[in-house]
């Protein structure tokens, strides 16, 4: 199972708490996790990644394994410890997010 | 007993604030969805329970929130504003070609006639709707086909569509009007529509009577004479008495005409409201006394109304969706600021006072008369 950790918002938003578990087929990429956290989760479709590109929204930001993945193409393997749940993916609100 | 809830809009967050009639005594309750930009929250004519929010951050884009227990609950709704079609460009600050990019959601107008009928204006400038509860929306695309959609450019806060005006005597006219394309009219429900910024003068652009191009703040209808609209464009307060087709400046005696708010008596029809501002680089009042300005005679001759408001060391502003009128016989106006204040009057303005002093930035005032 993939782990992912959702910020605070959104697990607001999707009415969990703590980590999410995904099972995701096929290659595990940030495409693959995403597509399978919004089928789990419909209400979090748009907010990370944007409704008519699919391109992650500017101050959200991947994150696993001490690593900054989040210029990664979406369709590159994420690292092997996520895809075996060892190491959750963390998405995050950037910390230059907001106006005001 | 009549009852009048507010629904305020802030930079962290919605609030929902009721009073009964005598509008003296006041419960909050909120923030709802705190941590978000509430740009607009308003309710159905036909279910006053039923209301729709505007919800966004710029970490997490956009949602919509629908309550059917007049906020006490909510559940989010499709937040898909996709165009209709290939987007095209319109212009960019720089006059260069700018691609159609949904950003948020500013203002949401529920039909006066089908409480799952609701109306979006969205920047960058479109007009969405929804049928079907905010279930799902649809461009109304005729808008953008009008010709001259590549030639709008954003006003600085962005390519906004910011106000949608319903007509209760002609279910096919509805009116809009962008930052900083203009005013816009339908007369067949939205298939076509015409730019009615005739008498418009903006000294600010290259051709200061231009079709389109004017940066428009707010409009305003009574319902009672829908032929009848009023204007804050960025500098001057416009009047149409002929339902766009031409305006005339009835900025009179204001001691600045830039401002954002416009509003219009729930009963007196000539009766309108304004809260100047000193300018538009410089969002706060004139000599820093918060003074809104009412006029009984359709503009032109304009009074301060001052009692209850501070008079001194007040730099706030009040944006183009934070003002509203109740429908009690003593008509209520509420405004609501970007220093956290709403303000109440129960006197049609000649008394003001504070309902909240604190709240985060307010984007927003809507208010219900509810029986």
């Amino acid at each position: 199972m993939i782990r992912v950790v959702l910020p605070a918002h959104l697990r607001t938003l999707a009415q969990v708490s703590g980590e999410v578990t995904l099972a995701v087929e096929g290659p595990v990429t940030q495409k693959s996790v995403l597509d399978a956290l919004e089928s789990r989760y419909p209400v979090l479709s748009g907010t990370i990644r944007d409704h008519a590109t699919q391109k992650r929204r500017p101050f959200v930001r991947f994150f696993a394994c001490e690593e900054d993945l989040s210029h990664d193409s979406p369709d590159a393997p994420l690292p092997a410890a996520v895809a075996s749940g060892a190491e959750p993916l963390l998405i995050v609100g950037a910390i230059a997010g907001g106006q005001l | 007993m009549s009852k009048v809830r507010l629904l305020v809009g802030t930079r962290k967050g919605a609030f929902v604030l009721t009073a009964d009639g005598k509008r003296d005594k006041w419960d909050v309750s909120g923030p709802y969805f705190g941590g978000w930009e509430i740009y607009h929250m308003k309710g159905s004519p036909v279910d006053p329970n039923r209301l729709y929010a505007s919800q966004s951050t710029s970490w997490f884009g956009q949602l919509i929130q629908r309550s059917n227990d007049g906020g006490q609950t909510w559940e989010p709704m499709d937040n898909k504003f996709i165009y209709d079609g290939v987007p095209g460009t319109h212009q960019w600050y720089d006059g260069t070609p700018h691609p159609w990019e949904f950003k948020r959601v500013w203002h949401l107008e529920p039909s006066l006639t089908d409480a799952n009928t609701v109306y979006a204006g969205i920047e960058d400038a479109a007009l969405f709707r929804s049928t079907d509860g905010a279930k799902s929306w649809q461009e109304m695309p005729g808008l953008r086909a009008h010709g001259s959609g590549p030639r709008w450019q954003p006003g600085a806060g962005g390519l906004c569509l910011h106000t949608i005006i319903l007509d209760p005597s002609d279910p096919k006219r509805i009116f809009i009007a962008v930052s900083a394309a203009g005013a816009f009219r339908t007369d067949d429900g939205g298939q076509t529509w015409l730019p009615i910024n005739q008498g418009l003068r903006s000294a600010q652009i290259p051709e200061p009577t231009a079709e389109v191009g004017h940066c428009v703040h707010h409009v305003a209808m009574h319902p009672a004479q829908p032929q009848r609209l009023f204007m804050q464009k960025h500098w001057d307060v416009m009047r149409s008495d002929n339902a766009g087709d031409s305006w005339q400046e009835v900025s009179g005696n204001l001691p600045t005409d830039f401002g954002f708010a416009i509003d219009v008596h729930a009963h007196e029809p000539e009766t309108i409201y304004v809260v100047p501002i000193k300018s538009d680089s410089e969002h706060y009042p004139l000599e820093g006394k918060l003074r809104v300005y009412r006029s009984r005679t359709g503009g032109n001759e304009w009074e301060a109304l001052t009692k209850g408001l501070p008079q001194r060391d007040c730099y706030v502003n009040v944006y183009r969706d934070a003002m509203a009128v109740d429908s009690l016989d003593s008509c209520g106006i509420y405004f609501g600021t970007t220093g956290g204040q709403v303000y109440a009057s129960a006197d049609a303005g000649d008394n003001w006072t504070p309902i909240v002093r604190d709240l985060p930035a307010v984007l927003s005032v809507e208010v219900q008369t509810l029986a």
